[in-house]
């Protein structure tokens, strides 16, 4: 299934080698591009409008930044993960992805002040089973990166669970959509270091110069227990989700007003984004160049940056059919 | 002082602009070669000159607040637009674009404030009825009059509708101009400059001058600031934006002496204006900034002093006549 190779696939942001080759691997376009910072820009020719629709295919993760003497790894993460999400979590380094644990100093050997606060980054290390230093640095190099181990398993009424939902399952959505047949010039960009900063997308843009965007993403749920009902942000299940303004870029208001009254027509179920936290490729795309229209469609993921992160299928379907209805109506109008 | 009155009454959050975008061009479209907006919503008003291209920019956005949540009994949840603090908004009224407005309140205490604890009281009694008026996603204004008192006024959105209004009347009084001028009304300048971003790459100015608010330090026990009210204009040689181009510098220094005028050297520690994005365009150009002295800014009522608005009109207009 498609959806769980590219979860799989490990991409941390500046690493994106092995998802890039899967994904080169599964699309067919006109002409494909691999750009100078490593962005898939795949085009369709077509005759009107220039869309650009995109999907980063990086993922949170980490950096070897050391090693001690006893052989463990010391690291840093890439992206950003709470500090809370790390202890005993598998991960995977390196090309050859050498399994390791995070670890801290052993329950029993904590303070109980340490036991209560939260362990700091600094002192916690991977576990890669190494003897002492020579053998770890047999392994792995300083500069190494590493993801979340973390399978994909479907489970409950159409839920998946995995590592980098965020945004594999945007990733999925181009390659469905690029399936279709457009009458606007397309390209469909699979983005690369999204995760540090929106960075790979304003090379992109710059260089497609596009009219219209749509940013596919994996976003923020916290439908869950503790939480207060103003904070959840998106519900699973709910549908697609649609960001009106969040850090990065307030969506431009046709484009947003279009997009809710297609879901109406359309009868695709569709929330608005309930926080202005977070950040898409979209405000690199928005500004780039002389402006861009940019809109984002998301798939709500609990506990996302994670290696558990969890969706439905039905969210995934309800952003796939309201993205192509989207894709479809841009070639009809202008905003 | 109708047409500021108009311009601070004008509902426009960052990303909505379309209201203000409107009347701006209305009341330029007699005076300039040609108007236009670009893709992120910037009016660009051009007046055609001898072909060096002369931007000004005032941002035509104002402060506001998102709807986050409606809940079961018809309140609503909120986040900010811009900078917004949470002790301003206590108790104070919003308006929504449809004319729905409302009262932000908070949960239990003042103490250790934040929007997370607030919400806006529409008067609803119910989630239906809330839901009838606003929707997640729309967004709010500040709801508070145009006010005199003494030699200032006070009203919302100050900044930067008197930016906008000082340009507009520039423009608009301008014997000649020299060069292309160039005067654009920036969106989602509250957000990070984005508006300015796109829009000098659209222009791709020779040089560039933004016009906006800046605080003031005549107040009681206030931090020590360059800028007071009634002393003119400032010429700003930096914030956390940008440092003044010497050439700028040159320019705005000759032709405030030019329209004999009081004016003010500002050196500011924080804040930015969308100089800081104009000057980074494309490979550089020369930017500055002219401060109109106010109180109270990312309030609902922003003081400016009269007199340093009319001199600011007058130096505005005396750039555009002399020209680079």
């Amino acid at each position: 299934m498609l959806l769980k190779e590219l979860c799989q696939r490990s991409g941390p942001s500046g690493w994106e080698d092995d998802i890039r080759s899967f994904i080169l691997s599964q699309i067919k376009a006109d002409e494909i591009t691999v750009d100078t910072m490593g962005n898939i820009i795949a085009h369709k020719l077509g005759g009107g409008k220039k869309v650009m629709v995109a999907a980063h295919m990086d993922e949170v993760g980490f950096i070897v930044s050391g090693f001690t003497d006893e052989g463990f790894v010391k690291f840093k993460t890439v992206g950003g993960i709470l500090t809370t999400v790390l202890v005993s979590k598998k991960v995977l380094l390196g090309e050859k992805k050498v399994p390791g644990i995070i670890s801290a100093k052993a329950v029993h050997l904590q303070k109980r002040e340490e036991r209560e606060k939260l362990i700091p980054m600094s002192e916690l290390y991977i576990d890669i089973g190494a003897k002492n230093k020579e053998e770890a640095q047999s392994l792995l190099n300083l500069g190494d990166y590493g993801v979340f181990a973390g399978e994909y398993t479907e489970f409950g009424d159409g839920l998946v669970k995995s590592k980098a939902l965020d945004d594999r399952v945007g990733c999925a959505a181009l390659i469905e959509l690029m399936k279709n047949d457009y009458t606007n010039d397309m390209y469909f960009v699979f983005t690369v270091q999204e995760e540090v900063g929106l960075r790979g997308a304003i090379i992109a843009a710059n260089r497609i110069r596009p009219d219209y965007a749509l940013v596919i993403e994996g976003t923020t749920c916290s439908d869950v227990y503790g939480t207060r009902p103003h904070e959840t942000v998106t519900n699973l299940g709910g549908g697609a989700v649609m960001t009106a303004m969040d850090r990065a870029a307030v969506s431009d208001r046709r484009y947003f007003e279009m997009i809710k009254s297609l879901a109406e027509r359309e009868n695709i179920p569709l929330q608005i984004k309930r926080t202005s936290s977070g950040g898409t490729d979209a405000g690199s795309i928005q500004r780039s160049g002389g402006g861009v229209r940019t809109a984002v469609l998301a798939v709500p993921c609990r506990y996302i940056h994670s290696p558990v992160s969890v969706m439905s299928k039905n969210d995934f379907d309800s952003v796939c059919r309201l993205s192509a209805a989207v894709l479809k109506e841009l070639e009809r109008r202008e905003l | 002082m109708e047409l500021l009155k108009k311009l601070t009454g004008c509902w426009s959050p960052s990303g909505r602009e379309d209201n203000i975008r409107n009347l701006i061009a209305a009341e330029l479209e007699p005076y300039v070669t040609d108007v236009y907006t670009d893709p992120m919503g910037n009016l660009i008003c051009r007046k055609k000159g001898n072909g060096r291209r002369l931007m000004f920019a005032a941002h035509m956005d104002e402060i506001g607040f998102m709807v986050t949540n409606i809940d079961d009994n018809g309140f609503l949840r909120f986040t900010n637009v811009g900078g917004i603090s949470a002790h301003n908004c206590v108790n104070r009224g919003v308006v929504f674009e449809n004319g729905t407005a409302g009262v932000i309140s908070y949960e239990k205490s003042v103490k250790d404030l934040n929007l997370d604890k607030m919400y806006i009281d529409i008067g609803a009694a119910d989630r239906a009825e809330a839901e009838s008026k606003v929707s997640v996603g729309d967004m709010a204004c500040c709801n508070e009059d145009f006010t005199l008192m003494g030699s200032c006024a006070a009203a919302k959105s100050m900044d930067d509708r008197v930016g906008c209004y000082a340009l507009i009347k520039a423009v608009q009084r301008a014997a000649s101009n020299k060069n292309d001028i160039y005067a654009v009304f920036t969106v989602q300048e509250e957000l990070g400059l984005r508006g300015a971003k796109t829009a000098s790459f659209n222009v791709e100015p020779d040089l560039g001058i933004a016009i906006d608010v800046s605080m003031v330090g005549d107040t009681p026990e206030s931090a020590r600031r360059s800028l007071a009210l009634g002393k003119g204009p400032g010429i700003k040689l930096k914030d956390a934006s940008f440092i003044i181009h010497p050439k700028a510098r040159e320019f705005m220094l000759q032709a405030a002496r030019a329209a004999e005028i009081p004016f003010q050297l500002e050196a500011a520690a924080y804040g930015g204006t969308d100089a800081g994005a104009i000057h980074l365009n494309g490979g550089g150009v020369p930017a500055g900034t002219v401060s109109i002295p106010t109180r109270y800014i990312h309030s609902p009522r922003e003081v400016v002093n009269l007199a340093d608005v009319e001199n600011t009109v007058k130096l505005v207009t005396k750039m555009i006549e002399v020209g680079i």
